[in-house]
C-alpha cells in the first residue's frame, strides 16, 4: 500500500433521471500501473472514464488525479491528462500533423516545443510519410494510431484509452498493445477500458471487472483466477446414470477441491492435476463410468468474468447511456 | 488572455482549414444558392412585382434587403452543424478533455460563421450593384448591413449551437433546420413589403426579427440615412435583446451538454 496514488475514486455515482449508470464506485489506481476496467457495453465505464476526464460531473461522490478533484480542480486534471476517445475522434479534413498542431495550441505549447514534440509523435507512432495526408485517407488503425499521438501530446501523466482496440484487425491490435508496454515502461500510468478479455488479460497490471455500475471484482489478472479455486477438469461421460456416484466417490479425495455436476458429465475443481488426475481416473474405472472425452482448463478471464457476473461478457446489456 | 487568443485562434484557423480542404464546397459556399434567389426571383418578378407596393424603383432592387438577410439566415441556422458533427464523431469531447476555456470552441465558431456571412453579404451586394442596385447610403451603410447582419448572425448561431448540443441524432437537427427556414423567409418582410401582405401574414411577420433586420436594411439601400436611422436604431434594440434570449438560450444548452 506504499504505491504512489494516482487516481482516486470514491463512493462515485451518476445516475441519467432514473438509471444509476455507475452506482457507488470506489478504486484507486496506483501510478504507473495499467489499470483496465472490464465489463459489457453499458456497464459504466465509459462513464467512470468520462468522469475522471473531467467532461462528466457525479452525481455524488468525487474523483481525483494526482489528488486533483476533477470537478473543483479540472483545469489542472485536464493539463496531467491525456484522452484517446473510443470513437475515432478524427477530423477528415484536416492532415495529421494538423491535428497535434491544433492541440499543441489547445495545450498552450509555443511553436518550437509544439514541433518537437509532433515530431517525435509522428515517430513514435510511424505516421512520419503520413503526416501530411488528410485524415480521410488513413486506414482504421492509422487512424487509432493518430488518436493515440493526440492522447500523447501533452506527454500527460496519465492516459486514458477508451476501448483502444475496437473494430481493429489483430496486427493493430498487437502494435497498440505494444505502445501502451512501451507507455507504461516510460512510467505512464495508463487507465484504460475494454470489452475484450483477452486484452485486459494480456495489458493490464489489475483491472476493475464492472457489471451494472458497480464493481464485482478487482485485482490482478492473475489473482481474480487463483481466487476461483483452481484449475478445472471436465468430464464427459458416455452414460449419464452412474454421474451421481463419480461425483459423491470424488468428493471427498484430497487433490479435489469442488465438483459440480453438468449435463453431461462433470466439472472438477483440482488443486494440482498431477495429483487428481490418476485420482479420477481410477475413480471412473473402479466405479465403471466410460469417459467419453476429457479436458483440463486453468481458469481463463472469461471464468472470472462469469462467476462475477453470471454471464458471459458477449450477452450484451441495452445501452442506455 | 495569452493563452484565449491561441486556442480561439487555433480553433478558428481549423474551420478555415476545413474549408479550404473542400474546394467545391468552398466555392458553393461564396457562390451560393441566395445568388439565385437574386438573380432569377428579383429578375423574374421584376414586372409582376407592383412598384407601388414595393415602394422601390424595380422589385430586384426591394429585394436586395431580402436576400441578405436571408444569407444571414441560413448560415446563422446551419451555423452548429459541424459542432454537431464533432459532438457526434467524438472531436469535441477530446476538444474538451484539454485545458481550454470552455468558451473557446463556441466563440471560434461564432468568429468563423460571421466571417464568412459577411463575405458573402458583400458577394450578394456586389452582384446587386451589377444589376444596378447601388447602396444609397455608400460605404458606410454597408458597414452597417454588415453590423445588422452580424447582430442577427450571432443569435441565430446560438440556436443553432444549442440545437446541435440538445438533439439527440443529426436527423433531428436537419428536420428541424428545412422545417424552421422557409416560414421564416416567407412570414418577413423579405419578399413582400408588410402593408402588402395578407392580414394574418403580416400579423406574424412583425414578430419575426429578421423583419426588423430587413426593415433597416432595406432604406440603406434604397433611400439613405434620413430613413434609415431609426430603423437602425430600433434594429439594434430588437438584436440585442434577440441576442440576449439566444445567448442565454445557448449557454444553458451547452452547459447541459458538457456537464
Amino acid at each position: 500500500m506504499d504505491r504512489a496514488i494516482a487516481i482516486e475514486v470514491s463512493h462515485l455515482c451518476k445516475t441519467y433521471d432514473a438509471h444509476k449508470a455507475v452506482d457507488d464506485l470506489s478504486f484507486q489506481v496506483y501510478a504507473g500501473e495499467i489499470f483496465g476496467l472490464l465489463g459489457p457495453n453499458g456497464a459504466g465505464k465509459s462513464t467512470t472514464l468520462r468522469t475522471l476526464i473531467t467532461l462528466l460531473h457525479p452525481t455524488s461522490g468525487t474523483a481525483s488525479v494526482f489528488g486533483h478533484d476533477t470537478v473543483r480542480d479540472a483545469d489542472t486534471v485536464r493539463m496531467l491528462i491525456g484522452y484517446v476517445p473510443q470513437e475515432r475522434a478524427i477530423d477528415r479534413f484536416l492532415t495529421g500533423r494538423e491535428h497535434l498542431q491544433l492541440l499543441g495550441a489547445l495545450y498552450h505549447l509555443t511553436k518550437e516545443e509544439a514541433a518537437k514534440r509532433i515530431a517525435e509523435l509522428l515517430k513514435l507512432v510511424e505516421l512520419e510519410s503520413h503526416a501530411d495526408r488528410p485524415a480521410k485517407t488513413y486506414s482504421g488503425g492509422m487512424k487509432r494510431k493518430l488518436d493515440i499521438a493526440c492522447g500523447l501530446l501533452p506527454n500527460p501523466k496519465v492516459l486514458f484509452l477508451d476501448e483502444p482496440t475496437l473494430g481493429l484487425d489483430v496486427q493493430s491490435r498487437l502494435r497498440i498493445w505494444e505502445y501502451v508496454r512501451m507507455l507504461k515502461a516510460r512510467g505512464m500510468t495508463i487507465v484504460m477500458t475494454t470489452n475484450y478479455l483477452d486484452e485486459a488479460d494480456q495489458l493490464c497490471d489489475r483491472l476493475a471487472i464492472i457489471d451494472g455500475g458497480k464493481i464485482k471484482t478487482l485485482g490482478a489478472p492473475a489473482e481474480l483466477k487463483i481466487a476461483l479455486g483452481g484449475d478445472i477438469v471436465s468430464l464427459t461421460l458416455k452414460e449419464t446414470d452412474r454421474m451421481a456416484g463419480l461425483e459423491s466417490a470424488l468428493q471427498n479425495q484430497p487433490a479435489i477441491k469442488a465438483v459440480r455436476l453438468t449435463a453431461k458429465g462433470l466439472d472438477i475443481r483440482v488443486e494440482s492435476p498431477e495429483k487428481a488426475l490418476p485420482a479420477i481416473l481410477e475413480s471412473a474405472n473402479r466405479l465403471g463410468c466410460s469417459i467419453e472425452f476429457i479436458q483440463y482448463n486453468r481458469p481463463r478471464l472469461d471464468d472470472v468474468f462469469i462467476a462475477h457476473t453470471g454471464r458471459r461478457i458477449q450477452d450484451d446489456i441495452p445501452k442506455e447511456e | 488572455m495569452k493563452n484565449y487568443w491561441q486556442e480561439i485562434r487555433a480553433l478558428t484557423m481549423r474551420w478555415v482549414l476545413r474549408l479550404s480542404r473542400e474546394k467545391f464546397s468552398m466555392l458553393f459556399t461564396l457562390v451560393q444558392p441566395m445568388l439565385f434567389w437574386l438573380i432569377f426571383f428579383g429578375n423574374l418578378f421584376q414586372r409582376a412585382a407592383d412598384s407601388q407596393v414595393t415602394q422601390a424603383p424595380n422589385y430586384i432592387s426591394f429585394l436586395a434587403a431580402g436576400v441578405v438577410v436571408m444569407t444571414v439566415l441560413n448560415n446563422g441556422l446551419a451555423g452548429g452543424v459541424d459542432l454537431l458533427f464533432d459532438k457526434e464523431n467524438g472531436f469535441l469531447e477530446r476538444l474538451m478533455s484539454t485545458p481550454i476555456h470552455r468558451s473557446s470552441v463556441i466563440l471560434s465558431r461564432f468568429i468563423f460563421v460571421m466571417t464568412i456571412t459577411s463575405l458573402q453579404v458583400l458577394v450578394i451586394l456586389g452582384v446587386a450593384f451589377l444589376f444596378g442596385v447601388h447602396p444609397a447610403t455608400g460605404l458606410l451603410g454597408i458597414a452597417t448591413i454588415l453590423l445588422i447582419g452580424m447582430m442577427f448572425g450571432v443569435g441565430l448561431t446560438a440556436i443553432s449551437m444549442a440545437m446541435a448540443f440538445s438533439v439527440k441524432s443529426h436527423g433531428d437537427f436537419f428536420s428541424v433546420l428545412g422545417f424552421l427556414s422557409l416560414p421564416m423567409i416567407f412570414l418577413s418582410s423579405a419578399l413582400v413589403p408588410l402593408a402588402a401582405m395578407p392580414g394574418w401574414m403580416s400579423f406574424l411577420a412583425q414578430f419575426n426579427p429578421m423583419t426588423w433586420a430587413i426593415d433597416a436594411v432595406r432604406p440603406l439601400i434604397l433611400s439613405g440615412w434620413s430613413e434609415a436611422l431609426p430603423h437602425v436604431g430600433m434594429v439594434v434594440l430588437v438584436m440585442l435583446a434577440f441576442d440576449a434570449l439566444c445567448l442565454y438560450g445557448g449557454a444553458k444548452a451547452f452547459r447541459r451538454a458538457m456537464g
